[in-house]
């Protein structure tokens, strides 16, 4: 007989996977690890101003982390610093500014184990609602401007040459990372959302040959990384969110020797 | 509408980023069906003129006129993600927006890279990247194709091969051609019209007459194996 709560905990975790994955395949084209880390980081400052405010977490989660998304994209888009210096420096402040306010802010008391690498077990049902309909909004926005998130993935003076809008898709792109960082914080923490985002991506990248396959594949090795880490952490009792990306890195691990299937 | 309203029109366009002044006033127009190249040293702005044009970089002075409706081809010199996103040929034509296979496949043939559609966007050599590129430009029947350094990475006979695939696109066509290259050579054969830059347009005008401009010859000059004939200069101009 399996426990209630690890059926919860895998629901919600196959849901998150499912939703990760063509995000997760976006993030690993146009090579932005280091934005969803910022966007991903962003998060504890949301909470713990969200708790000072008493507002729900996931409120002050979303604002955080889309103004966070906006500020970076808008950002990097000139300046004399590599984009990726700035994203690391953007996501390693937001960390620890997270950090300072959440230790100083008065009257706010953070579970800050969890914060940083979630508990997928104590998810409830009213929580696994709210990842399902906001899943469903991420991914009904993605379809709905996929062929564009493609082009501009691909070379964005093309699409804007072809008459396509950069600014959509930035705020379609930007926008849906950060509701997928307040969905899925609570069930891998906020220093493994990026993980989620990328291994799996990275993992399938070798074995697909279009891209709505790879994010196919994605969901798929995220799926098994979610069941497998489940299982590692009830018979090893280690912390789950930890166990699903150690399960995610074993299989890019795998994965990454697979023979060349592309030719021509 | 007259066939010789200017495709394009750019009057005193100037782009500055932070202090940097990257395109100063530059003013010109593209004709129906003309081929221009635009030549310049490295760092003269001639992609940042590019973006301008395509509006993928803000204008700070200056306007820039598109003839309503006006259907732009664009080549990037490469594709910069295509070593991650799995992709084959035949979808990266069809993102273009053309639902038809029957079409893709005709196009691709007619640039030269018929066979290629199951290919691997990432497999693909630097020529066949090039005419793929090209074929999804022409997918759009453009009114001007925007090539951006469309020969870079190509040994001789490959580009001398996308020259002529390019010179019998015209022909065929009349689609209006402005062309970023290194190549003089194929620039002086090739062009109605040349377009100097450097920050600001050194000169303009037929390839013979930029060749004898003594602002071109202080760009190019002194490199002879590329220049179209070997120059000892002495001219004093306002370049420095």
């Amino acid at each position: 007989m399996i426990e209630p709560f690890l059926l919860k905990a895998a629901l919600a975790g196959l849901l998150i996977a499912l939703i990760a994955a063509p995000l997760g395949c976006l993030v690993v084209w146009r090579r932005m690890a280091y934005f969803g880390d910022a966007t991903g980081h962003a998060a504890l400052l949301g909470v713990a101003l969200a708790l000072s405010l008493s507002v729900p977490p996931i409120i002050g989660v979303l604002s955080i982390a889309s103004a966070m998304a906006l500020a970076v994209t808008f950002a990097t888009r000139r300046g004399v610093f590599a984009a990726d210096t700035v994203l690391g420096v953007f996501a390693h402040a937001a960390l620890a500014i997270g950090l300072v306010v959440a230790a100083v802010l008065p009257g706010v008391r953070i579970n800050l184990i969890e914060t940083l690498l979630g508990d997928i077990l104590t998810v409830s049902g009213s929580e696994i609602m709210v990842i399902a309909l906001g899943g469903l909004v991420i991914l009904a926005t993605l379809a709905y401007g996929w062929r564009g998130l493609l082009n501009a993935t691909l070379s964005p003076e093309l699409m804007a040459a072809e008459g396509g809008s950069l600014t959509r898709d930035k705020l379609i792109f930007t926008l849906s990372l950060a509701v997928f960082v307040a969905l899925s914080m609570k069930l891998v923490g906020i220093l493994l959302i990026t993980a989620m985002l990328i291994l799996p991506a990275a993992a399938a990248a070798p074995l697909a040959r279009s891209p709505e396959r790879m994010v196919m594949m994605t969901a798929l090795i995220g799926s098994v990384s979610v069941l497998g880490g489940l299982w590692m952490s009830w018979e090893m009792d280690s912390p789950a969110g930890p166990s699903i990306i150690v399960v995610a890195a074993a299989i890019f691990a795998l994965t990454g020797l697979w023979p060349k299937t592309r030719n021509r | 509408m007259p066939t010789n309203t200017p495709l394009i029109r750019a009057e005193n366009l100037s782009v500055k980023t932070g202090r940097r002044v990257l395109l100063d006033a530059v003013s010109f127009a593209i004709l129906p069906g003309e081929a221009i190249s635009l030549i310049g040293p490295n760092g003269a702005g001639k992609t940042t003129l590019i973006r301008a044009l395509i509006g993928t970089m803000p204008i700070s002075d200056g306007t820039l006129f598109r003839r309503p409706g006006l259907r732009l081809g664009y080549t990037p010199q490469k594709l910069p993600l295509e070593q991650l996103i799995p992709m084959q040929v035949d979808r990266f034509i069809a993102l273009s927006g053309e639902r038809d296979k029957t079409r893709r496949r005709e196009m691709l043939a007619r640039c030269g890279a018929g066979g290629l559609q199951a290919a691997q966007m990432m497999d693909l050599s630097g020529g066949e990247t090039q005419r793929v590129l090209l074929a999804r430009a022409l997918m759009r029947q453009p009114d001007l194709l925007i090539l951006d350094e469309p020969t870079q990475g190509l040994d001789q006979p490959a580009e001398a091969r996308f020259y002529q695939l390019l010179g019998e696109i015209r022909a065929e066509t009349g689609v209006a051609v402005f062309m970023v290259s290194h190549d003089l050579h194929m620039v002086m054969a090739q062009s109605d019209r040349v377009i100097c830059l450097n920050g600001h347009i050194c000169c303009s005008g037929t390839p013979g007459m930029v060749a004898r401009d003594p602002s071109y010859i202080e760009l190019f000059g002194q490199c002879a194996g590329l220049a179209p004939y070997r120059h000892h200069h002495h001219e004093h101009c306002d370049h420095d």
